[in-house]
């Protein structure tokens, strides 16, 4: 078993931050890459791609949202509990360079993925702006981690709340006029990350996007996270999870990642419906 | 031939009883129900127990064919076991998944003029028999070495280096990327063929015996050969199998709809999808199956496919029926199980609709031309002859290249143009000192018995290896 050693409910309860221990990941994982967790025996494998690592402690930390059956099982594990199953670390980690000024560009749980990867960036010697967003102020996540991580945080909800009213790709757009922007990093939902990189195409600005489709092994072993980038088949778990963001079918994406909508949608329901019943 | 001898081939092969097609075309259990003893009694009477066996040249880890077959006629159950275990370390495997007909029964002289010996099916009944009635006792152990063997990947070529190397006293651990431990037993072979079962109290026995298994361990990712060797192992076998599934490259193939065999079998086997929603894990379910492909593999999704429900299953295959790779057990139980062969028949493009779901596949006749590289007559695709097939769920079964994960990390360790590891044919010797090699990570995309063969000889190189020094 893979212990919880800490549990924080984030964003009114809609998203959960889980650090676990997994020594052997811990030592070995490097930003940008990613975990695959299962809860139980009869429990489904999700991928996952790690906030923050702690080699020391020999913990790893994910955050994520919960949105179906599986995610509402994690969000059940307390402190003391723990994973069946903790598999990676898996996938390409994000090449870090000093390139000059970058822009990170996170919505939603993006953002998590995209802490350790700015730190990155800011460590190497970047001049690092963050942009995140969410719908309202509630909702928002880590917003001191990400102005500890970068060197100008910018913030945007979409109904006014807190910081800019609008989104994040509003904000995006300006700093890009500023000028002399070498990389964009954007991670969150895929129609984000669509909007954020035809921006970027018209600035002609490098932009790197992270992508979780759906996968089973994480290996490269199924091909279930096949996507086309720049006209080939990609496996996002072993070629990626990182790509160019100007190359990636982000219309195909959408449609593959609804690939199990209505098993979801009721798996979701019914195991809502049961628990509350208790 | 003897007078007695050709009474003997006139006698018929004592069928094993199966589950009736229509019932078992929608259920998960296993197919064929296992002789009872006095049907292995008669079957093995049928031996001739020739001097110079063809069986045992047939086979490729040389099991004693006419010796465990004759203690089975004497009734020495436990006897023809432990014959078995001297040369195979999962017989309750390969009795049902070795290709006998090219193998040992392909060479039976009985098979020359009626029905060759049922080996397999003998094979199968020993070790289930020993499961039900034996007495569980273990083989013997030699005394501790104090050296320590790392086995990554435990299908069958890792799981019969372990077995050979624990009972010559060195300490290994299998080191498994999945979740459980069985390798392509546990992922690929479903259910109805080899139940989980079997393949658990298989890995049982090893860590009875005292081989460690640990699951999680994406070696190449969690952990390098290197480290492995800091960490203190002397060896290490290398068997993590072919694992990387090719597809058609052909207009559409991305379509939600279009899984590649490892994916749907994985599903199906490892994650028990065929029980959703009692588990999490979900299949497609297709109305109107097509799998590409003739091998084994594809037998197993077009049965896997049909047992969850579809109403037509095709087979969609370029070459004829004499040139599909499978068991021909297993293309005679799919063909009675429903399942139609498209046979010289080849997909150009898939079809969808406007969500991004297959709707369809369009394809080509074909007819058989000149003899290829591979000596089967090449399909050439006849001009003007292309149709339409309506599916709305495609398996694609046509083969798996090897996996570059681990060797991409194992830069000493040399690979052959098609990324498979280069190792020594007669020991499994990798270029890498202290590494061995088997399996499909070795050869390409084979058979359970020929990497359990593989294994068996690279067990006997690392054991010279630790005790003598080469």
């Amino acid at each position: 078993m893979f212990k919880i050693v800490k549990r924080e409910e984030m964003s009114q309860g809609t998203v959960i931050l889980n650090e676990i221990e997994a020594p052997l990941i811990a030592k070995k994982a490097k930003p940008g890459q990613f975990v695959i967790l299962k809860a139980n025996e009869n429990g489904e494998r999700i991928p996952l791609t790690m906030a923050e690592t702690n080699p020391a402690k020999g913990t790893i930390t994910i955050i994520y949202m919960v949105v179906g059956k599986s995610t509402a099982l994690f969000r059940d594990l307390k402190v003391g509990e723990g994973y069946q199953d903790v598999i990676g670390p898996l996938g390409k980690a994000t090449h870090l360079e000093k390139v000059g000024k970058v822009v990170c560009v996170g919505g939603g749980t993006g953002v998590a993925v995209l802490h350790p990867i700015t730190r990155g960036l800011k460590e190497v010697g970047n001049d690092v702006t963050c942009i995140i967003g969410s719908r309202n102020k509630g909702l928002l996540i880590m917003e001191e981690h990400m102005r500890a991580a970068s060197h100008d945080l910018r913030i945007c909800t979409d109904d006014g709340s807190y910081g800019h009213h609008g989104f994040v790709t509003d904000v995006l757009q300006e700093v890009l006029k500023g000028g002399d922007i070498k990389l964009v990093v954007a991670i969150g939902p895929v129609p984000m990350m669509k909007a954020v990189s035809s921006i970027t195409k018209e600035f002609n600005v490098e932009t790197m996007v992270s992508l979780n489709p759906i996968m089973v092994d994480g290996t490269g072993m199924c091909g279930g996270c096949r996507v086309t980038v720049g006209g080939q088949t990609k496996f996002a778990c072993v070629d990626g999870p990182e790509f160019d963001g100007h190359q990636v079918d982000y219309d195909e994406l959408i449609l593959r990642l609804r690939a199990y909508q209505e098993e979801e949608r009721k798996c979701h329901q019914d195991y809502c419906t049961i628990r509350d019943a208790k | 031939m003897s007078e007695a001898a050709d009474k003997k081939v006139q006698v018929a092969r004592v069928a094993m009883p199966e589950q009736d097609a229509k019932v078992r075309a929608r259920n998960f259990l296993e197919v064929p129900t296992g002789y009872t003893v006095k049907m292995a009694q008669e079957e093995a009477s049928r031996c001739l127990q020739c001097k110079k066996p063809g069986c045992v040249a047939g086979c490729p880890v040389n099991v004693d064919i006419p010796g465990f077959i004759d203690l089975i006629a004497q009734g020495d159950m436990t006897g023809a076991i432990r014959n078995l275990w001297g040369k195979n370390a999962l017989p309750a495997v390969c009795g049902r998944v070795c290709p006998q007909e090219v193998q040992c029964e392909g060479k039976c002289i009985v098979g020359k003029k009626g029905e060759p010996v049922a080996i397999g099916n003998l094979e199968r009944f020993c070790a289930d028999y020993e499961r039900e009635h034996g007495t569980g006792e273990l083989p013997p152990k030699t005394a501790a070495t104090g050296k320590r063997v790392a086995v990554v990947g435990s299908g069958p070529s890792g799981l019969t280096v372990a077995g050979d190397l624990i009972v010559k006293g060195h300490d290994v651990t299998i080191f498994e990327a999945f979740h459980k431990p069985g390798g392509v037993l546990v992922y690929g072979i479903p259910e109805f063929r080899l139940p989980k079962a079997i393949v658990a109290q298989e890995v049982n026995f090893l860590e009875r015996l005292g081989v460690r298994v640990q699951c999680n361990a994406v070696v190449g990712r969690t952990v390098s050969l290197d480290e492995l060797f800091e960490e203190g192992y002397d060896a290490i076998y290398v068997g993590v199998g072919a694992g990387l599934p090719k597809f058609m490259n052909i207009p559409g193939e991305n379509f939600v709809g279009i899984l590649s065999a490892n994916e749907y079998l994985t599903r199906a086997n490892l994650m028990k999808a065929y029980k959703y929603p009692e588990v999490d894990t979900p299949i497609p379910l297709g109305k109107n199956v097509v799998v590409l492909g003739a091998g084994n593999v594809a037998m197993d999704s077009a049965r896997t496919a049909m047992r969850l429900g579809a109403d037509s299953v095709k087979v969609v295959y370029r070459r004829s029926r004499d040139e599909m790779p499978a068991r021909g057990a297993e293309i005679h139980h799919a063909q009675e199980e429903g399942i139609e062969l498209f046979l010289l028949t080849n997909p150009t493009r898939y079809l969808g609709n406007e969500s991004g779901r297959l709707t369809g596949m369009e394809c080509l006749r074909m007819e058989l031309g000149e003899p290829d590289a591979s000596g089967r007559r090449r399909p050439v695709a006849i001009k003007g002859s292309e149709f339409e097939i309506a599916c709305d769920l495609c398996i694609v079964a046509v083969g798996s290249g090897a996996n570059p994960l681990l060797t991409s990390e194992t830069p000493d360790m040399k690979l052959n143009k098609w990324g498979n590891v280069q190792a020594d044919e007669k020991n499994g010797k990798t270029t890498k000192p202290g590494v061995w090699a088997g399996g499909d990570i070795v050869t390409g995309a084979a058979t359970v018995i020929l990497a359990m063969g593989a294994g068996r000889a690279a067990a006997d190189s690392i054991h010279d290896y630790l005790t003598l020094g080469w």
